[in-house]
């Protein structure tokens, strides 16, 4: 095994090592268990390691492969979001309130990718309940970038991209509600893919909220990536709002050229509050992308800066509403020797819970209220359509759309200029695709002063192979999704 | 001043599904407490809801039932609100747009007319579970196996101005869902809740008053009453010159009395919204017609036909029709002997006197439709007299066992062999002389008197056995 550079391996060399007994899946999920030993204090991406859980199932994995069995991740470590339920190991959302919660049931995410043959290798850092885009609202402490321990690995998936990118797994699972896969991607330098709404089950992942919450990858690669969503793709009896759609074969999409096809590029994700460097990078992308025959298109998108806004309500609503089960009476936290029913709510509440995710539950409560639902909830979902009718017209005449996946390069940690809602503009560029449930992906694209820059590829509903198969083209030809951090550099 | 009461009923119907409205769990009653539940019933995170067909599907033939507008597009929505027994901290139901809207329900009352009630709408949501005070000490506990339970919740307009219109719609709604087989009814268990909106305002005026919600009301008789003590209560506030507070009101029958149960300061906004987990309920015209081709006689339109085809009145065919067992019964006896009015007479008459006496409800009676019908069918061919058919009805009503083997066993077969009698008759004459001369030299109407001394001795004779009729004629022949 010495002459193969696990970090640096696609899934499919992985895959092809474990099949040609190069190396079994218990040496692989060995390595990946001893770097998240030797490395994760420094970043503390993972909440909850699986150490044992991961070495039973790679063995019985290598059993597996030596009856011949050839599921498409057999004996591949993966990493978990801390937001799906896994059976038998704890399931935090990153919270006080859950902080010792174990779930008697498995996500239908992570059950699919276990029935792929994938290895739990543990449950990522995050923000809590998916509720922020530094991931500095963990209960469980601030997760590092690998690539400057001082920055942020942006969030709220930010445990996964920061272990893939510091090579503690070959991949991870992430979700995305306004940006939560692909920002931190970005901030990271990996790739990650949000799939339209309703592709992947939402049963199992706790709810922020629900109209926009989806599950996706993280990895090295577009074709990683694909790799993945295969395997988490399709319809889910338990989830009303999992679509009843065929899931294309990614693996041979993504091998088709780019020629031809026609990238939009918004103008709108070009304004002021995109830092001129990351414009400079994205730019150069698209240039690429041009040079490998694809056709550069200018669209509008004028409704862009109203996207920040409109989530922001809609997304608070809804979690006011997920996060009510939280009180204390039957699971999770409860306050002590509570007075009486009032008291026991209040307080196992207000302990429970953090500030990002306390502020969120006032702001939806409020939205909702009798006397601003219209101005505001209902005013809210009209902008949402008029929101995703504008990417409609304009992905009725080009292929993909591309700009940048955030304003800026990884930020430091507890800025104190940064305020709430120059956090909340972190996702500029991206709530446009949660509130019209588009697939979106975030590659990388450039270096700025040493920090990933993340382009994103935005597709028509449901078409996550176009995305991923420019993706997939843009990095046969380019190899900053190859530029690794200083951490990921570090030898076991 | 004379005040007229106005009132609107919101009914809660447990609709009868084997699970419950969003999730696997079994939905029967009397199950040892959470045995019922799986992991969406508790809320655990990540759990999501899944639509059980079968409760749109009987959504749709009760507004069937109603002759109610099936909505197309219906969908769900959160309603929010923190309690212990409600495990989401939110209830879903439909608010914004429900399964069915404007219905009409003819409603028999006692006098034979027809009172039409106007059903607003009726929606689908889901039971809360249970808190149950007494189990533990200084604890309340939370039973979550009613949670989920699928519910529809049946809303008037303020159609009702007495307490008894009120509880003749509850018994015909009763009768419809069951008839629907949609639902138990059962009031008892809680498989049909009532609130009562009421409110009073001066006689001959238009203008609505200041309505109270009366909870707790789980028997026809609490509601009457209930009704009977709040009017009277906003009677005095009015004629006090008092106001009407607008507030949810239990009644304590212990106490006779309603009572606020939440002041308006803590008055919820539920915060309702479209939930996100649920897709709308889209109904095909083609579901519509499928449920209406299969759906069974509506006791309105049975009640007509008993009255048009069966010839029974308005009061027989509106108690025969009141529920569907009942009814099934009748029916299932008129197969086996085409009598309508005895067979309608035996069932309110003998059989529903002993069901009273016993405490039985109609599926419990031992007596089968077929055995009625063979015990009408034996007064009808002559075999028993009514006296004797409710004898042998006490019979059956014992478990003695078939009709005829009573009859045999007790001795009670009808003497109608005419030789038989007329040779009982030729002796009676033959004793009774005087008698006899009496009879021959009265006028006719003194005749009919005087012909009840030989009946009565023919009747003796036979032990009460013989034929009354037989032997009248035999008489006037003789005599």
């Amino acid at each position: 095994m010495s002459d193969i550079d696990l970090r640096a391996c696609s899934l499919h060399e992985l895959r092809e090592s474990l099949e040609n007994k190069q190396i079994s899946s218990v040496e692989l999920t060995q390595f990946f268990v001893d770097r998240i030993k030797l490395l994760d204090p420094q970043l503390n991406s993972v909440i909850t390691p699986t150490m044992d859980l991961a070495l039973k199932q790679a063995k019985q994995a290598d059993q597996r492969i030596a009856h011949g069995d050839d599921s498409a991740l057999l004996g591949i470590p993966i990493l978990h979001k801390d937001i799906f339920c896994t059976e038998g190991v704890k399931t935090t959302c990153a919270s006080k309130m859950l902080a010792d919660f174990v779930s008697p049931y498995d996500a239908t995410v992570v059950s699919a990718l276990a029935k792929s043959g994938a290895i739990t290798l543990g449950k990522t850092n995050m923000d809590e309940f998916a509720m922020g885009s530094s991931n500095e609202t963990s209960h469980f402490g601030a997760v590092k970038n690998p690539w400057d321990l001082s920055r942020v690995p942006g969030g709220s998936s930010g445990g996964s991209a920061s272990a893939v990118a510091a090579g503690l797994a070959p991949c991870a699972t992430g979700t995305d509600t306004g940006g939560s896969i692909r920002q931190p991607a970005a901030l990271c330098g990996i790739t990650g893919l949000k799939p339209s709404y309703g592709r992947v089950s939402r049963y199992g992942m706790i709810a922020f909220a629900s109209s926009m919450d989806q599950a996706g990858p993280m990895a090295k690669s577009a074709a990683d990536c694909a790799q993945l969503l295969s395997a988490m793709a399709g319809h889910d009896p338990l989830d009303s709002t999992s679509a009843k759609l065929a899931v294309p074969d990614y693996a041979t999409e993504i091998e088709r050229p780019v020629a031809g096809l026609r990238i939009g590029v918004p103008q709108e994700f070009f304004d002021k509050q995109l830092s001129p460097a990351v414009a400079d990078a994205i730019h150069t992308a698209l240039r690429q992308l041009e040079a490998m025959g694809a056709t550069l298109v200018d669209v509008k998108l004028p409704s862009t800066p109203l996207g920040v806004s409109t989530y922001y309500v809609i997304a608070p609503a809804e979690a006011s509403a997920n996060l009510a089960r939280y009180d204390g009476v039957r699971f999770g936290y409860r306050c002590e020797a509570p007075q009486n029913l009032e008291d026991l709510y209040v307080r196992s509440r207000t302990e429970g819970f953090g500030e990002e995710v306390k502020r969120r539950i006032l702001v939806g409560t409020f939205t909702l209220s009798a006397a601003s639902y219209d101005q505001y909830f209902m005013k809210a979902q009209q902008v949402r359509r008029m929101i995703a009718n504008e990417y409609d017209e304009v992905l009725a005449n080009v292929d993909v759309i591309a700009g940048p996946s955030a304003p800026n390069t990884a930020f430091p940690l507890n800025d104190a200029s940064k305020s709430i809602t120059d956090m909340y503009m972190e996702d500029v560029f991206t709530v446009g695709c949660n509130l019209a449930g588009l697939p979106a992906m975030s590659i990388p694209a450039g270096i700025v002063e040493g920090l990933p820059v993340g382009m994103q590829l935005i597709g028509r509903s449901f078409d996550e192979a176009t995305v991923l198969r420019v993706g997939h083209q843009f990095q046969l030809q380019t190899d900053w999704h190859r530029q690794v951090s200083r951490i990921a550099e570090f030898a076991s | 001043m004379k005040w007229e009461m106005v009132m609107g009923l919101e009914v809660h119907l447990q609709l009868a599904t084997v699970s419950k409205i969003f999730s696997s769990s079994k939905t029967a009653f009397g199950a040892a407490p959470n045995e019922q539940t799986n992991p969406l019933d508790v809320a655990l995170p990540g759990t999501l809801p899944v639509l059980n067909e079968a409760a749109v599907r009987q959504a749709i033939v009760f507004g069937l039932g109603v002759g109610a507008t099936i909505n197309k597009v219906s969908r769900f929505d959160r309603k929010n609100y923190f309690y212990p027994d409600l495990p989401k901290g939110y209830q879903i139901s439909q608010f914004f747009a429900p399964i069915v809207s404007d219905g009409v329900f003819d409603i028999p009352l006692p006098d034979g007319s027809v009172f039409p009630v106007r059903i607003l709408r009726a929606h689908l949501e889901e039971d809360a579970g249970k808190s149950v005070h007494d189990a533990l000490p200084n604890q309340t506990a939370i039973d979550l196996n009613r949670a989920g339970t699928p519910l529809l919740e049946v809303v008037t307009e303020p159609d009702f101005r007495t307490a008894e219109q009120v509880v003749a719609y509850l018994k015909a709604l009763h009768g419809l869902v069951t008839y629907l087989g949609i639902s138990d009814g059962n009031m008892a268990e809680g498989s049909m809740r009532c609130d009562v909106n009421i409110s009073l305002r001066p006689t001959d005026t238009v203008k609505l008053g200041t309505r109270t919600e009366l909870k707790n009301l789980n028997s026809f008789k609490f509601i009457e009453r209930a009704i009977q003590v709040e009017a009277e209560r906003q009677q005095d506030l009015l004629e006090d010159g008092r106001t009407v507070t607008q507030e949810t009101r239990l009644f304590d029958p212990e106490l006779d009395e309603t009572r606020s149960m939440r002041s308006k300061e803590v008055a919820n906004d539920y915060r309702y919204f479209p939930d996100p987990d649920l897709l709308p309920v889209v109904i095909d015209d083609s579901v519509i017609d499928n449920i209406r081709s299969q759906l069974p006689e509506l006791p309105t339109v049975k009640r007509e036909r008993y009255q048009s085809q069966l010839e029974l009145s308005a009061y027989d065919a509106s108690l025969l029709t009141q529920d569907r067992a009942t009814a099934d019964y009748f029916e299932s006896s008129l197969e086996h002997h085409n009598n309508p009015k005895a067979l309608a007479n035996w069932m309110l008459g003998d059989l529903a006197a002993a069901m009273n006496r016993d405490g039985l409800a109609i599926r419990d009676v031992v007596v089968t439709p077929a055995q009625l019908a063979l015990l009408v069918n034996r007064i009808d061919d002559g075999t028993l007299s009514s006296k004797m058919a409710k004898a042998v009805f006490e019979g059956l009503w014992q478990e003695e066992g078939d009709v005829d083997p009573i009859i045999e066993a007790r001795g009670l077969q009808q003497v109608s062999d005419t030789g038989e009698l007329e040779a009982m008759v030729d002796e009676l004459i033959a004793n009774s002389p005087a008698q006899v001369a009496q009879y021959r030299a009265a006028d006719p109407d003194k005749q009919k008197k005087l012909i009840g001394y030989f009946v009565g001795q023919a009747m003796k004779a036979t032990k009460g056995q013989a034929n009354p009729q037989v032997i009248n004629e035999i008489l006037r022949k003789k005599l």
